[in-house]
């Protein structure tokens, strides 16, 4: 049942995964420093260009989700809670199968739910998926956010700083998933919650709660790459077992979090979203008009020019 | 202040009337909630949603409220800029709309903000992110509304200079008063072309802006809206509706005021709204057809039904209006196809930001709660009383000025009792520019642009 080469990528805690700062090779880490140094001495010309220099890490993480090993027990929602410090009952309540009566949403005191895709005739087992950020390649909420409360990491994880964060909620209307939830029933200082990808455990080497905590190989915490070569090679291997598709190695510019499946993700109630991120049209946009502030100069210098004519004429 | 309001008595309109009471009463309404949102917060005062958190206070109170100032700019750009002085009547209230407009755009965003406390990161060099859309329009909109409280200035320097007088001990500083307006006034005459020009770079740019704001959110934009030409369209529609506004505003003032409306300076600015107008629709129709999705207006749905309207009632219909000679010299039509313009520019930002708005999840759909709705009348109403407020007590609206059609003939002589409240001469003001517009009937008409 199990996929044969998930061992081989399944980040279980190694001398690697222990270094101070992040589950990162040295090797790599240098290699990305050289990366974001020439990316910021390259990045005038960069953003001149209307394309920004990613700072993304070549070994930057994620997790394969794969639907078609998850048996809903929703141990994941546990432990995220466990994990994020936030209420929950004990786990056998998790067993409690009525939830799945209605289809939910991540809250703020849920920041991953699993939710059972309405039954199709054929699959014999019930779908079940689970939901939390995707922690994009390309975030949205990150363009959108207009004082840096939303951060990518170079390693994978999209960040919320809530110390920055002013509340306008514009990262939730532009995000292409609508996964993140808002603390509205807080009076003074509401936050956006989201799934932080367990930054701070695998800080410390250890797996993100929700991956640990699963009985089966549902989920897989690894390298972006490498888990994408492992979900194509199990696509190839099993043409039976799952849809020639892999949820987020494109979506929305590429995602940290990536699902396969037995059958298409709209049918299972995942976003149909594009492949590109959709900052990616805003910020050509916006840095195209407002490139060098040339229109703007123009404009003013325009207007100038008219004043002084249409002066003159009057006289 | 309290002698003056006993002098408006005798020759001015009053401030309160029925009318004004019950304004006074929605904006005592809209306070009160307001407090309610600020203690209990926005969970407990509205109806948004994780997949709806956008919601008639975006979308009125910020998008229509900057869209609906832009007879700002867009009169300071003819009288300024072009030196159409005829227009001058119609300077100061179009510019006064728009200060009151856009402070409570920033009162409106403070509002729907989750952590308003934290408003003032936004100018701090440490947390800009250039990246982000709204960045540009929050900066542009703080700069702008303070461009708008220096262009006020001079109405301020004209209302007190010669009039100082301090209460109780503070009267020893009504010399250095006087001295600061003078320099003031001197100054602001001086570079006020800059803060104007200033003005109109930062309304083209927020203006737009606003429109890209939503080209993030992708598909979840209906496509007779979702476009990359979001930003001119939002431009274009922002100035087709500013001179509208300044007419709609002018009628209503002048009826609430008992003045005679400005019928001829009216007549003339609607002549341009339909060039801008033309422009408006054609820009949106190249861009339908461009990108093929034109044939989604007349699909039946209520998207369709919403796109319709917009352009049927907002641009065609006043289009027709405004081009028709006879129609365009009556009042009443000239109200009503500025108001048509007005209902589509604030039905295009509602369809944009809300009703055309479709979350990715098919939840719940949003409908404001009573107290949405009430915080939103409310601040139009604050608005509707600072508007009278000023007019009634500052030099804003030039026939008010002269003499009221109130006032009884004998008002002039009564000038030295009420001395300090009461308008210098004519001939002793000293306006910002010569105001030739006593001159329209014999002025070159046909030079409208």
């Amino acid at each position: 049942m199990s996929a044969p080469c998930a061992s081989t990528v399944t980040s279980r805690p190694s001398s690697q995964t222990r270094e101070p700062d992040r589950a990162q090779p040295t090797t790599s880490r240098r290699a990305f420093l050289g990366i974001s140094v020439g990316a910021t001495l390259a990045a005038p010309a960069l953003a001149a260009a209307g394309e920004h220099a990613s700072a993304l890490h070549q070994d930057r993480m994620g997790v394969l989700v794969d639907l078609t090993e998850c048996v809903g027990c929703r141990r994941c929602e546990w432990a995220c809670c466990d994990a994020n410090g936030l209420p929950h009952g004990p786990l056998h309540e998790y067993d409690d199968q009525t939830v799945f009566e209605a289809r939910r949403y991540p809250s703020p005191n849920q920041l991953t739910v699993v939710n059972r895709a309405k039954s199709d005739q054929t699959e014999r087992e019930p779908v079940h998926l689970k939901v939390q950020c995707m922690h994009c390649d390309k975030p949205a909420c990150v363009s959108a956010c207009l004082v840096g409360a939303m951060q990518k990491d170079p390693d994978g994880p999209v960040h919320y700083d809530a110390s920055r964060c002013i509340g306008c909620r514009y990262c939730m209307v532009a995000c292409p998933f609508e996964i993140l939830s808002y603390e509205y029933e807080r009076s003074l200082a509401p936050r956006v919650r989201k799934c932080e990808l367990c930054r701070d455990r695998t800080r410390d080497g250890k797996l993100p709660a929700c991956v640990e905590m699963c009985p089966v190989e549902a989920l897989t915490y690894g390298r972006r790459s490498e888990l994408l070569a492992l979900a194509h090679d199990k696509i190839a291997r099993h043409p039976d077992r799952y849809t020639d598709h892999i949820y987020g190695e494109h979506e929305a510019g590429g995602t940290s979090w990536l699902y396969i499946a037995g059958r298409d993700f709209a049918s299972l109630g995942l976003p149909t979203v594009g492949p590109k991120s959709p900052a990616a049209l805003s910020e050509a946009i916006q840095h195209g008009i407002f490139r060098g502030f040339a229109v703007p100069i123009v404009i003013a210098g325009l207007l100038g020019a008219v004043n002084h004519l249409t002066k003159e004429d009057h006289k | 202040m309290s002698s003056g309001t006993a002098h408006a008595a005798v020759r001015r309109p009053r401030f309160f009337t029925p009318g004004s009471i019950a304004v006074c009463a929605v904006a005592a309404v809209g306070a009160a909630v307001t407090l309610a949102r600020f203690a209990l917060g926005l969970g407990a005062t509205t109806n948004l949603t994780d997949a709806n958190p956008w919601g008639i206070w975006i979308a009125i109170d910020v998008a229509c409220g900057v869209a609906l100032a832009a007879g700002g700019f867009t009169t300071a750009f003819l009288v300024h800029i072009l030196h159409r002085e005829r227009y001058h009547p119609l300077l100061r209230p179009a510019l006064l709309t728009a200060m009151i407009g856009y402070t409570f755009v920033a009162i409106g965003v403070a509002t729907d903000l989750g952590r308003w406390w934290a408003l003032w990161h936004v100018p701090l060099p440490k947390m800009w992110q250039p990246n982000s859309v709204l960045f540009e329009v929050a900066m542009c909109v703080m700069c702008y509304l303070n461009v708008l409280y220096i262009e006020f200035l001079p109405v301020v320097c004209e209302r007190f200079r010669g009039r100082v007088r301090l209460p109780g001990r503070l009267a020893a500083l009504d010399h250095p008063a006087e001295r600061l307006l003078a320099i003031l006034d001197a100054t602001l005459g001086r570079v006020i072309t800059v803060f104007v020009i200033l003005g109109i770079v930062l309304s083209c740019m927020h203006q737009s802006s606003l429109g890209t704001l939503m080209v993030i959110t992708g598909a979840k934009l209906h496509p007779l809206w979702q476009t990359p030409f979001l930003p001119l369209m939002f431009l274009l529609s922002a100035f087709s509706v500013g001179f509208p506004m300044v007419i709609f505003e002018s009628v209503l003032a002048s009826r609430s005021l008992r003045l005679p409306p400005e019928r001829e300076v009216l007549s003339m600015l609607a002549r341009i709204v339909p060039v801008v107008l033309g422009v408006y629709l054609l820009a949106r129709v190249m861009d339908l057809l461009s990108r093929h999705v034109l044939g989604l207006a007349f699909d039946g749905s209520r998207h369709g039904w919403l796109f319709l309207t917009e352009v049927t009632l907002g641009v065609l219909a006043p289009f027709a209006i405004f081009t028709n000679r006879r129609l365009r010299a009556r009042v009443g039509w000239l109200f009503a196809g500025a108001s048509m313009v007005i209902g589509g520019v604030v039905l295009n930002r509602l369809n944009v930001f809300l009703l055309c708005y479709t979350p990715v999840h098919a939840g719940a759909a949003y409908s404001p709660a009573w107290t949405e709705y009430a915080v939103t009348a409310g601040y139009i109403a604050i608005i509707v009383l600072l508007y009278r407020f000023i007019v009634l007590n500052f030099p804003v609206v030039e026939a008010l000025e002269h003499r009221s059609p109130l006032a009884e003939p004998s008002a002039e002589l009564s000038r030295p009792v009420l001395k300090p409240h009461t308008r210098p001469a004519a001939s002793r003001r000293r306006p910002l520019r010569p105001r030739p517009d006593r001159k329209i009937s014999h002025g070159p008409t046909g030079s409208a642009p």
